[in-house]
């Protein structure tokens, strides 16, 4: 048996949205981080069919081990199919901390992960650290980002959570690193899946869910009218992004109800917010709590959204947003 | 007859949020509450199925006594059984510890279920936990984030947008689904509806003992994580304030962000600084 004796800290390896989205080296560069603090070792745990490429990469990454079940049976992913592969290693391996990405895939998985092996599980991290009782300290967001709540895992092993994507910076590559490569054989007993994947297509074009857009416009009440409204969408597309809604505009039939920001509806995490026309009664706002820039375009400079902005522009929210629309299409070069 | 569960969990609404300033933590005893939003779609798909099929929906909620509104509110929307789970000894639960005594509840008062539905996740803790770890703890196919929903004799299929991917999945019945905010836009509640389901009793109460749970036990089996210190964010902003006329504010804007606009975007608007002095 290969099994260490040294602490471990595993890192899942997330690679199917590896060109969107690069959470898993994110991860293992804070994993080399805590395992220095915590003396152990960082292993990745690399699952699917033609994986090499990703032991490469992982290694570069840092990675001191990688665990690799190479097999065309998980071709695919399967939720039910990697919970029995990484519960069984777990209860073999013991290790000490497992960190997941919080992609939708990972925030599906790590809870039931967490459950068989009857331990502990904070969604979403926005933070890590170790504790001076030497445990891992997980940040996580609540209230939509208007808290933050210091989460422990006192008792049980492994300690793990979930994190969000971006969080942390992942060290550049080193293909001269070494990492020791166990190839295991996929375990005999492999449950079926009882979810079957009739149908799947990558969306092509960026299509985002509104809590996941890094860009997003809102309108409100102060648009206007229904095809003012609309050309929110113009400036959505062109910066890549999404359009949220506050009620009234719902209520009116401007917007969908899936685009509803606030208490009643989403809340977002945007790197850049536009907020066109909208008051920021505390319903709307509870949902902007981790909003990084917000720029709100208001004729009243006293509403609540302008004081609670990066930039309050004091003008027409309708000709702002023309103009906006105007300027950037000069403006943008792919 | 189709039988459907509907986990329902009451959060507290903002504009009565008590925080405790000195501690940061939210004073929960004091807040008014509402039904959190994603569970309200879950309900509506529930509503939804049940009027395509024969179907008995009954909700289940645990929580503090007020916590009841919103099993009556669900009531009123066409529920047909509410039952609450409610105990000083389960105050605090993590989503470990929330999983196990809904699944407790489950199968104690409807262990003949079809399909389970959760709302995506909570506004409150927003952990999504709920819903996989009750779908582990009973052993059933599932899946999260689901938008659509459809019935076939025993199979159920959904579709759902995960990691850019959009999927089609089919599983047979018993199955739990999260149910996302896409879709099934929740319906408004008569006020006569209202009335009427908070005149009635109709709402089961269980307490842990009911459920098998005793104290001692619950020490061992229930939450596994702790929350050492809650606290409130608070960002500095920048607070510029630009005014003038429309081209004006846009070119002054654009030219002082535009390396922000252009990380954010991971397209470059930067370069081309037209009408500047
Ligand atoms: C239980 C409950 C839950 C709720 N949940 C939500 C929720 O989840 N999300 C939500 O959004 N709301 C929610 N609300 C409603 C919320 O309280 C506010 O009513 C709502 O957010 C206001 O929307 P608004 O800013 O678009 O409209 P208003 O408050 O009417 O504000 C319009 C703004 O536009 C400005 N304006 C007008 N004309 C122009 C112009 N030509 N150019 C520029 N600016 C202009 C005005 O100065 C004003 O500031 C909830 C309310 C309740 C009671
Ligand atoms: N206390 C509770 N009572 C009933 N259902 C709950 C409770 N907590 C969570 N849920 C269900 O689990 C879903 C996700 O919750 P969460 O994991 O807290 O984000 C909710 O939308 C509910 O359907």
């Amino acid at each position: 048996m290969m099994k260490s004796k040294k602490k471990s800290i595993w890192v899942f390896g997330d690679y199917r949205n590896y060109y969107q989205n690069r959470v898993t080296l994110q991860l293992l560069s804070k994993a080399v981080d805590l395992a220095q603090t915590i003396k152990a070792e960082v292993c990745a745990l690399v699952f699917g069919h033609e994986i090499d490429e990703w032991i490469m990469e992982y290694t570069a990454h840092g990675a001191d081990r990688i665990l690799a079940i190479d097999d065309p049976a998980l071709k695919s992913y399967s939720t039910e199919k990697y919970l029995a592969i990484i519960e069984n290693l777990a209860k073999e391996r013991d290790p000490e901390i497992i960190l997941i990405g919080a992609t939708d895939f990972g925030r599906e998985f790590a809870p039931r992960l967490a459950k068989r092996l009857k331990t502990g599980l904070s969604a979403d991290c926005v933070g890590l650290d170790i504790t001076d009782d030497g445990l891992l300290l997980q940040i996580a967001p609540s209230f939509g980002g208007n808290m933050l709540a210091e989460i422990v895992t006192e008792l049980h092993r492994p300690q793990m959570v979930t994190v969000r994507p971006g969080t942390f910076k992942e060290i550049p590559h080193n293909y001269t690193r070494k990492a020791l490569v166990e190839r295991l054989p996929l375990m005999k007993k492999l449950p079926k899946s009882r979810v079957r994947l009739i149908e799947y297509e990558r969306s092509v074009e960026k299509e985002h869910t509104i809590e996941n857009a890094s860009v997003i416009v809102c309108g409100g009440r102060g648009m206007g009218n229904r095809d003012k409204f609309k050309k929110l969408h113009d400036l959505a597309r062109l910066l890549g992004g999404d359009v949220g809604a506050t009620r009234p505009v719902v209520y009116s039939g401007w917007a969908d109800h899936g685009a509803l920001v606030g208490q009643a509806g989403k809340h977002i995490k945007p790197k850049i917010l536009f907020s066109f026309g909208i008051s920021g009664a505390i319903q709307h706002t509870a949902g902007l709590g981790e909003a990084d820039f917000i720029i709100a375009i208001n004729k009243n400079p006293q509403a609540t959204m302008m004081k609670m902005a990066d930039v309050a522009i004091i003008a027409d929210a309708s000709d702002v947003l023309k103009t906006l629309i105007k300027e950037l299409k000069k403006r943008i070069r792919e | 007859m189709l039988n459907l569960v509907v986990c329902l969990k009451q959060v507290p609404m903002v504009t009565e949020l008590p925080w405790d300033a000195k501690t940061g933590t939210l004073r929960r005893d004091l807040a008014a509450g509402m039904m959190n939003p994603a569970c309200k779609h879950a309900l509506e798909a529930a509503l939804q199925i049940k009027e395509k099929f024969s179907a008995h929906i009954t909700v289940i909620t645990m929580g503090p006594p007020a916590a009841e509104e919103v099993l009556r509110e669900a009531l009123a929307l066409g529920a047909d059984r509410a039952i609450l789970i409610c105990d000083k000894l389960l105050a605090g639960a993590d989503t470990y510890a929330t999983s196990l005594v809904l699944t407790a509840a489950i199968k104690k008062e409807c262990p003949k279920f079809d399909l389970i539905l959760c709302g995506a996740y909570t506004a409150d803790s927003e952990t999504a936990q709920v819903g996989p770890q009750l779908a582990e703890e009973l052993d059933l196919p599932a899946a999260a984030y689901v938008e659509k929903l459809e019935i076939h004799g025993r199979t159920l299929r959904v579709r759902r947008m995960v990691d850019n991917f959009r999927e089609t999945l089919e599983m047979e019945f018993p199955a739990l689904v999260t149910v996302s905010m896409e879709n099934y836009r929740p319906r408004y509640t008569e006020l006569m509806g209202l009335e009427n389901a908070f005149g009635g009793d109709g709402v089961i109460v269980l307490g842990a003992a009911a459920l098998g749970i005793n104290a001692s036990l619950f020490k061992n089996k229930g939450s596994r994580t702790k929350v050492r210190k809650v606290f409130l964010r608070k960002t500095q902003k920048e607070n510029v304030i630009l005014q003038g006329t429309a081209s004006a504010v846009v070119t002054e804007f654009l030219n002082k962000y535009q390396r922000k606009i252009s990380t954010a975007i991971g397209k470059s608007i930067e370069g081309k600084l037209n009408d500047e002095e």
